[in-house]
């Protein structure tokens, strides 16, 4: 596999398991399951494991590797400048090895079974890709400055749909032009590559590139940051020429043109961080700004934010496999207990992913009372704007 | 009959317990370079009487029990040298109280030194604990027990002179109170009652499992400083420790010699840091550490080296998270130390035995020395880089910590938290009737022999 | 090898005795400064060798320039009269030795030598230095710190090799005729200090001040005035080419900042205290940031300006605590056309 020689040079200090301050378990796996075997170091050890041949790509080890919800803590805090930022790439290529072996848990291969058969991994049709633009103002793209680009779960799942709805809307009122492909479009390939299938993610991103050039498409929003960092970095390596945003990004350049009208009573956020958009790619300001900018909004931090940010849970496919999921140590039960100690109203984020993974976890906690889940182009709409 | 499997997850739940070959791969190996030793099942308890259950369990199948902590001693202690079952106790990680005012905390054993850092500087910033060199992942309670020392070992002496009491399953799966704590809810001394807390201190696990402990804290000082003094004849450190410490006004005292980087070969640079509630304070008392060296600096034999503000943040980092890339030094992912307790005293020998061992393994070496007390001793460290995945390099790393303990012993000091083979060199010098007392009271506690069985063992 | 261009006839007749009559650390009046002088000229123990914190003033103060700083070290070496503990003196020799890892190379004009400082490749960005290369680390290290330590037996064997380094790995490769120093410890070195010792330079060094001058001229529709009061720490190696002192004045006008008068400054100015600090003298340098910070707080500064980087490293923090902001000139430059 790719990076074996780095595997060795692991130390397993466990750097990787915090964020700055040590507060608590920072990294997905190892919280929910808390065997060393389940921490990047843990999996480094185990990797070489199996390439000596001590170790059987088991149902455990495949378990274990895609438990990885890449969501980049542990190459933020590594404390091993010489390899840390080659940690999820070695991780990534350990997912790979088991892919071309076969050797992959059921819920990975219910994902990427219909991913390569459907081009999604709801096994649901092209053409219900767009129904929720439905009646809405949103075109389909031709020649606009912008394509929106939703994505998977943007498309297929009810908090997602509700999502691009809201984003598509905003932009409309914010005057960006821009259209969407409807049916016509097809997975970004992000989760599939983080889950090892390198070859599914090059040939969806080969059409990706290909649909993009024959529309004529040059610049892109996308609404979940998972599709932003495939098209921005991975399509990018694979020759593409695209300009790519997320949409908090272009709603943060036009969000002071937005005129709102009288001020809504004082409401509390706390913003979470998503992976792809903070750490994968260093965009912590976008959706802050925004807050920012709205009238009687409190912006209040949880104790993780920023490369700090404690992980939903549902990266690196663990949306879709679920791995991660169930139990009071379950990522995304942590996080919306640790959002709601800051005694906001809102939990916003900025990927539907996130969202899901969210409201289905207040609901568990039984937070739903004293806190909602709010895509930020909610949160805007929501402050009454104007125009 | 139900399989020991399904009645560990009866007591820890079916999540929590393993005797899958992956658990066991891992938990047989620590980062140090001792040969792994494979667990049967590895469980992650969750509270005390989880891990009563699982000691009577093992009690009753005989099966010897391993307590883990992080798992970071580098020299092996919590692998399991006769099977049987690790308990990884990091789910146990509960902070359950501080007392500002007695200055102490109660946490769980499981508890990490990174999260009670956390804890006090967000709930109690006048106050903090004594922090390993380990990483922040270190458990509190295992650091206490093998006796380590930290960023206040100058102040206050070893980590175990910190412990007020602890709550430990003995190996019946009694549930045992020591300390203030067995007689009042407050747990903020030792005395006045017979120190039992000793019998857990520096046994490696081989007579309880402790679940809870009490540490004393500190105040945390607004302002905090370092000076480096550098020396380069090893014979004048320990007058310079002993003028330097009779100051009584540092925190933390370390010594440290390392070939690499090249400026720092042949000189004996000494960490002390210190800190004051006011920056007239911290001149004050920085005034008085180099009071203490004066006829150094004046005879210009050694001195404070010049360090501008901005480098000495990074020496006040605690945890220095660099500490741990001396694994990487040879791309190799590995290192491991002696960690020789010794008088002070022996410092200039210390020091030229581990230049020699150094050179005579070819070992990629960083030598020190943590001052414990008011120069009472110290816990002299000869760290030797290894590559992993080199097995002629990880003996040779092996065979320099050997010769190291030989040396350390041969010296008068004694190797901390000491290797199997360590433990057998020292158990060899050791006053019969210690060993003795050792076993007996091992037989009463542990008849059956289930706590952590090879370690401190004749045979 | 490089002998001290210093006349000690020159010293004899002197009756106005400027270097140490003017000298801010060690006080004397003037028969006790003859009497001084005359045991430096005699090569006698004198406090003078003990007690000079190595600020480099007198070559500035001294009228005639006989180097008198120079020849001050001078026997400070062969009199063993070391500033600093012989461990603190014998780390930084090896610290700051060739490492002789700088292979040659084609650079572009303008060449900037950032000396011992490679953490500063930062600064050198933007329209101001557009275009402009850059060389650092131990092999081109202008080896003029060697006069706090009294070294000059280092200075003879280590700056020629420098001289010889720069000129043949990157200047003459490149087809270039002149470097900008980004330090003014370069700048002195391969001009007053190389002289003084009669080595050859076969090359221009562009002080950056004259350098800034020049971009700040050609890009003066881009500047922003800031319009603030500025402190200026001058360093000691400034001391040995007073007439830059000017360029900065200049400077200031042109980006629109006010150089506040104050006491310490110009031929007044203090020593940043961070090589007393090697020398062991705490309480001095205690002393001297003490009042130098209070002196630009009461000239009513809000940018602590500085040219050193080391004087920044040493001072930084402390004027930040007390409100001023801590900046390099280049940078301050940058503020003013970066400016929206």
């Amino acid at each position: 596999m790719e990076h074996a020689e780095i595997l060795h040079r692991c130390f397993r200090c466990g750097y990787c398991k915090f964020p700055d301050n040590y507060v608590d378990l920072n990294c997905p796996a190892y919280l929910k399951f808390r065997f060393e075997t389940y921490s990047p170091g843990g999996r480094m050890w185990l990797l070489r494991g199996l390439l000596k041949g001590d170790l059987q790509p088991s149902a455990r080890m495949q378990e274990i590797l895609f438990s990885c919800a890449t969501c980049g803590n542990c190459v933020n805090h590594c404390t091993m400048t010489g390899f840390k930022d080659l940690l999820l790439e070695a991780f990534t290529a350990g997912k790979e090895m088991l892919v071309q072996a076969g050797k992959l848990p059921p819920p990975v291969r219910d994902y990427l079974t219909p991913l390569l058969e459907h081009g999604n991994p709801f096994k649901l049709p092209a053409k219900k890709r767009g129904a929720w633009a439905a009646g809405t103002a949103a075109d389909l793209y031709s020649n606009q400055e912008y394509l929106l680009y939703i994505g998977d779960v943007g498309s297929y799942t009810d908090r997602g749909r509700a999502m691009a709805l809201s984003v598509s809307e905003l932009l409309g009122r914010l005057g960006v032009s821009f259209g969407i492909l409807g049916a016509r479009e097809i997975s970004d390939g992000n989760d599939a590559r983080a889950m090892g299938e390198k070859d599914l993610f090059e040939e969806l991103a080969r059409r990706n590139l290909d649909l993009f050039r024959s529309a004529g498409i040059q610049k892109v929003i996308t609404l979940s940051p998972h599709g932003f960092h495939a098209l921005k970095n991975g399509y990018a390596a694979l020759g593409g020429e695209l300009q790519v945003f997320h949409y908090t990004q272009i709603l943060a350049k036009r969000i002071n043109k937005a005129a709102f009208t009288t001020p809504e009573p004082p409401l509390k956020v706390c913003y979470h961080d998503p992976c792809y958009l903070g750490r994968h790619n260093q965009e912590y300001n976008a959706a802050r700004k925004i807050l920012f900018s709205l009238p009687g909004i409190q912006l209040v931090e949880m104790e993780r934010h920023r490369q700090n940010a404690l992980c939903c849970g549902g990266g690196g496919g663990n949306f879709f496999t679920d791995i991660l999921g169930g139990g009071a140590d379950a990522p995304a039960r942590v996080r919306v207990r640790e959002a709601a100690a800051t005694g906001a109203q809102v939990l916003a984020v900025a990927c539907p992913i996130c969202a899901n993974m969210f409201e289905d976890a207040l609901k568990v906690e039984g937070l739903e009372d004293r806190m909602h889940v709010k895509d930020i182009s909610e949160v805007v709409l929501e402050r009454k704007i104007s125009s | 009959m139900e399989s020991i499997k399904a009645k560990l997850a009866k007591i820890v739940g079916p999540d929590y317990v393993s005797d899958q070959p992956e658990e066991r791969y891992l938990y047989a190996m620590d980062p140090g370079t001792m040969p792994p030793r494979k667990p049967d099942f590895v469980v992650l308890p969750e509270n005390t009487a989880q891990v009563a259950a699982i000691v009577r369990l093992a009690n009753m199948e005989k099966i010897p029990l391993v307590p883990m902590g992080a798992g970071l001693v580098l020299s092996g202690l919590t692998r399991a040298l006769k099977g049987g079952i690790i308990l990884d106790m990091k789910r146990m990680n509960r902070i359950l109280e501080v007392n500002e005012i007695s200055r102490y905390a109660l946490v769980e054993a499981g508890a990490s030194q990174g999260m009670l850092q956390a804890h006090l500087k967000k709930h109690h910033p006048g106050l903090k604990h004594s922090m390993p060199d380990a990483p922040p992942m270190a458990t509190l309670a295992g650091n206490v027990l093998i006796h380590g020392s930290g960023h206040l070992s100058h102040a206050a002496g070893f980590h175990s002179d910190m412990l007020n009491g602890l709550e430990v399953v003995l190996p019946s799966g009694e549930i045992a109170s020591l300390g203030s704590c067995a007689v009042s809810p407050a747990w903020f001394a030792r005395a006045p009652l017979p120190d039992l807390a000793g019998l857990f201190l520096g046994w490696a696990g081989t007579t309880g499992i402790v679940t809870k402990l009490a540490i004393k804290l500190y105040p945390r000082y607004k302002y905090e400083d370092i000076l480096i003094f550098v020396a380069d004849k090893p014979e004048t450190v320990p007058d310079i420790l002993y003028r330097i410490t009779g100051a009584q006004i540092a925190e933390d005292i370390t010594a440290w010699m390392t070939p690499k980087p090249l400026w720092a070969k042949g000189f004996q640079h000494i960490n002390i840091t210190f800190a004051a509630d006011s920056k007239e304070e911290l001149i004050w008392k920085r005034n008085l550490l180099r009071a203490a060296v004066k006829p150094y600096l004046e005879s210009k034999e050694a001195g404070f080296m010049p360090l501008p503000p901005p480098m000495k943040h990074r020496f006040l980092q605690v945890p220095a998270s660099d500490l741990a890339r001396f694994a990487d030094i040879k791309k190799g992912g590995g290192f491991e130390y002696v960690g020789a307790i010794m008088p002070v005293d022996r410092f200039p020998r210390a020091y030229q035995e581990g230049l020699n061992i150094a050179e005579r393994f070819q070992a990629a070496y960083s030598l020190g020395a943590r001052i414990i007390g008011v120069n009472h001793c110290m816990m002299f460290f000869y760290a030797y880089a290894f590559n992993r995945a080199d097995a002629a390099d990880v003996e040779r790393a092996q065979q320099a910590l050997e010769a190291t303990n030989t040396a350390v012993l041969a010296m008068g000091g004694i190797p901390w938290k000491a290797e199997e083979p360590a433990q057998k060199q020292i158990l060899a010098k050791m006053n019969p009737q210690m060993l003795g007392l050792m076993n007996q009271v091992r037989a009463m506690l542990d008849p059956n022999g289930i706590m952590n069985p090879g370690n401190w063992e004749v045979n | 090898m490089y002998p001290l261009q210093y006349d000690p006839h020159i010293c004899e007749n002197c009756s106005s005795v400027d270097c140490l009559t003017r000298c801010q650390y060690m006080h004397f009046d003037l028969k006790t400064a003859r009497e001084e002088k005359n045991r430096i000229l005699e090569q006698a123990d004198t406090r003078v060798l003990a007690d000079c914190v190595t600020c480099y003033a007198c070559e500035e103060y001294c009228p005639n320039g006989n180097h008198p700083f120079y020849q001050i070290v001078e026997l400070q070496e062969k009199k063993d009269f070391l500033p600093a503990p012989a461990p603190i003196t014998r780390q930084q020799i090896v610290m700051m030795q060739p490492k002789g890892n700088l292979q040659p190379a084609k650079v572009s004009a303008p060449l900037v030598n950032l000396c011992a400082f490679p953490m500063l490749a930062g600064s050198i960005r933007g329209k101001l230095f557009e275009g402009a290369a850059t060389v650092s680390g131990n092999d081109i290290f202008c080896n003029i710190m060697w006069l706090h330590f009294g070294k000059n037996s280092l200075i003879r064997e280590r700056v020629p090799q420098s001289i010889e380094r720069l000129h043949t790995f990157f200047l003459a490769e490149s087809g270039l005729k002149e470097m900008v120093c980004f330090h003014d410890e370069c700048y002195g070195a391969y001009t007053q200090l190389a002289a003084a010792f009669n080595m050859a330079v076969p090359f221009r060094p562009v002080h950056l001040f004259e350098y800034l001058n020049r971009r700040l001229d050609e890009l003066k529709d881009n500047i922003k005035p800031l319009g603030a009061k500025v402190a200026y720490q001058r360093p000691c190696s400034n001391r040995l080419a007073p007439h830059t002192d000017l360029l900065l004045d200049e400077i200031f006008r042109k980006i629109g900042v006010e150089r506040a008068v104050r006491e310490y400054d110009r031929e007044n100015a203090l020593c940043c205290g961070g090589v007393l600090r090697g020398h062991q003298k705490d309480d001095l340098a205690d002393d001297l940031q003490r009042r130098n910070i209070e002196d630009m707080r009461a000239a009513g500064a809000v940018y602590a300006v500085f040219n050193c980087p080391f004087c920044m490293f040493t001072l930084g923090e402390a004027v930040a605590e007390k409100g001023l902001f801590p900046i390099l000139v280049s940078d301050l430059c940058q503020q003013a056309l970066e400016r929206k």
